[in-house]
């Protein structure tokens, strides 16, 4: 398992390199002379030609391409994602204040999906075609449909407005919380919960639960330690595509309540062409996409002794 | 996202092309299928006719500001007083153009990918699906998002992003297709008699292939509809086009003055979506003989 876990965390190095490479090309394709967009914001009048000059021999702005992304690489390695156009503060530390913002309602809302996903889907695999299966089906349907926006809007409308059991907008007490995280987990729940049916009902065909079943098991126990278990396996692989959607969610969520998270800071940096910022989002969200894609594997390979035995 | 799972272990389909138009009208004959069917039709249809169906041009000024949905008004007008009808129809078209594009380069990149891979096998199957689960799950409203904070707002690059990336799950059917047709004995027929291997590839196995990759594509478009919308609600749609996200965005700061600005662009995406997986659905159900 430890060869496993260091031939994963190698084969990641690659990936991480290509990430931040397309962060750094991106940031030099972008319009406008970095020179320029930065000392505009400093000075009161436009700079003059000397000044800019100064500012690009003084950064290392003139050197070869490589020069500088070897630079940029080495500054990531010490955690310097570049300073905000706006703020001068440096990036990372600004994305760190904002990140547990985003956790408390990404992972409630990641546990709350995967709850109702599990439950569900289960419940429609075992009791295939009775009103439930249908009507959850329908109900997947309409989650993939529905724009996250609407969504919020709907529940905000339902329950804030015309119910008066939650508060529209602001922060504080977990009641604050429920819509946020309520629209997220229920923008996301359909794929995970189709996905647990139509695994659950190719396993409950298998010869080793009609196995357990024929040897007198109860049908509960059957379905939760036999089925169940080798049912997961599949939905644990899909955990990397649900955390893009989280991606997606999150960033309107956070606008629609008004949340001081990952998302708003991105998109209020990308209407101020704060570029560093955006720049430190890519590198950042990238990393955590890879380091939750390796937990996946890692898991799968934790719960599927075939998947590490044939990687080694 | 939602084909992804029950098309990883997908069946290949694979009928031959004389039985076609039966299927067709056996997925439409289902409520799913033909609810899907009219409202695809819909989003098609004012699409196209944006000019002739909306009441006025969509930036016009044209009544009294944020009116109420009334005879003169279907949907009512919003704060600078223009007419909503108009922008829901117009917003139609923008969707259907992003939609349009981008399924046009998914087919042309799904389908060479899917056949060589299928066709070829070996070394080439390998790499091509190496690529093809990198792309997977390549995070594509991230990547749009991204590149609009580069580059600015535009349909170009938003079409151009998700056409690059959007064409994965089409090109593992088709493969999946082709591995199962490229011994039939049609296809041995043709190489028999001499047949060159690009005639095999695009007049035996491409029409036999294509028809369950063309059922996904309804499935992928509407996830292209998605996030068109929610860019466009974020504010970082194109200006210089009406679009349903655009519109939802504006009507926020109206919420509780004016609801219609809200109810039916929001309606709009959500019944083109809607309607888009539907039709999907059901066509890949009756390919498949789900049901």
């Amino acid at each position: 398992m430890t060869r496993y876990v260091l031939r994963r965390l190698l084969a990641l190095v690659p990936t991480w390199l290509g990430i931040s490479l397309a962060a750094f090309v991106l940031a030099g394709l972008a319009p406008g002379d970095p020179a320029q967009l930065i000392l505009d914001r400093q000075f009161d009048e436009p700079p003059t030609e000397a000044q800019l000059q100064e500012f690009r021999e003084a950064n290392g702005l003139d050197d070869p391409k490589a020069v500088q992304y070897g630079r940029f690489v080495l500054g990531l390695f010490q955690g310097q994602l570049g300073t905000s156009f706006r703020s001068g503060e440096p990036v990372l530390n600004e994305l760190v204040e904002r990140v547990p913002t985003t956790l408390t309602i990404a992972l409630p809302a990641f546990a709350l999906a995967l709850t109702i996903a599990v439950t569900i889907g289960v419940l429609s695999a075992v009791r295939r075609n009775s009103f439930m299966d249908h009507g959850s089906r329908l109900a997947a349907l309409m989650s993939d449909s529905v724009p996250t926006f609407v969504l919020a809007y709907a529940l905000i409308i339902v329950l804030a407005v015309q119910a008066g059991l939650l508060p529209v907008a602001g922060r504080g007490t977990w009641q604050h919380l429920v819509l946020p995280v309520l629209t997220l987990a229920l923008g996301t729940t359909a794929s995970l919960m189709r996905l647990t049916r139509s695994s659950m009902l190719e396993i409950l065909g298998e010869d080793y639960v009609r196995t357990a079943r024929a040897m007198g098991f109860p049908s509960w126990s059957v379905i939760l330690r036999h089925a169940l278990r080798n049912a997961l396996l599949p939905v644990v692989t899909v955990a990397g595509i649900v955390l893009a959607g989280f991606v997606t969610g999150t960033v309107i969520v956070e606008t629609i309540f008004a949340l001081p998270g990952v998302g708003t800071f991105v998109v209020d940096a990308i209407f101020a062409r704060d570029y560093p910022v955006i720049q430190g989002f890519v590198v950042f969200t990238g990393t955590v996409f890879l380091l939750v894609n390796l937990v996946v594997d890692l898991l799968q390979a934790a719960l599927d002794p075939r998947i590490r035995l044939d990687a080694a | 996202m939602s084909a992804t799972a029950e098309l990883a272990g997908a069946q290949p389909a694979a009928t031959p092309v004389g039985r076609r138009p039966r299927l067709l009208v056996r997925s439409l004959r289902t409520p799913g299928g033909a609810v899907g069917a009219g409202l695809s039709l819909l989003l098609v249809a004012a699409g196209l006719l944006a000019p002739l169906l909306a009441p006025t041009d969509p930036f016009a000024v044209d009544g009294p500001p944020l009116t109420a949905p009334s005879g003169a008004y279907p949907f009512g007008t919003d704060a600078l007083g223009r007419d909503l009808l108009s922008g829901v129809i117009y917003g139609a078209r923008t969707s259907l153009i992003v939609a349009a594009s981008v399924a046009a380069m998914v087919i042309v990149i799904g389908t060479t990918v899917g056949l060589w891979a299928g066709y070829f096998g070996g070394w080439v199957d390998d790499a091509l699906m190496r690529i093809t689960e990198l792309f997977q799950v390549l995070p594509r409203f991230f990547m749009a998002l991204v590149v609009i904070a580069f580059f600015g707002p535009g349909l170009d690059r938003l079409v151009l992003l998700l056409g690059v990336t959007s064409w994965p799950l089409l090109a593992r059917v088709i493969r999946v297709e082709v591995l199962a047709l490229r011994h039939r004995e049609f296809v041995e027929a043709a190489r028999v008699h001499g047949a060159s291997r690009t005639r095999i590839l695009l007049r035996e196995i491409l029409p036999n292939a294509l028809p369950p990759g063309i059922a996904l594509l309804g499935l992928v478009v509407a996830q292209v509809i998605l996030i068109e919308a929610s860019l466009g609600f974020l504010g970082l749609g194109d200006p210089n086009v009406t679009s349903w996200g655009t519109l939802a965005s504006e009507a926020q700061r109206f919420l509780r003055v004016a609801w219609w600005l809200s109810l039916f662009p929001g309606l709009a995406i959500l019944l083109a979506v809607l309607g888009l997986n539907l039709l999907g659905d059901a066509v890949t159900d009756a390919l498949t003989g789900r049901r």
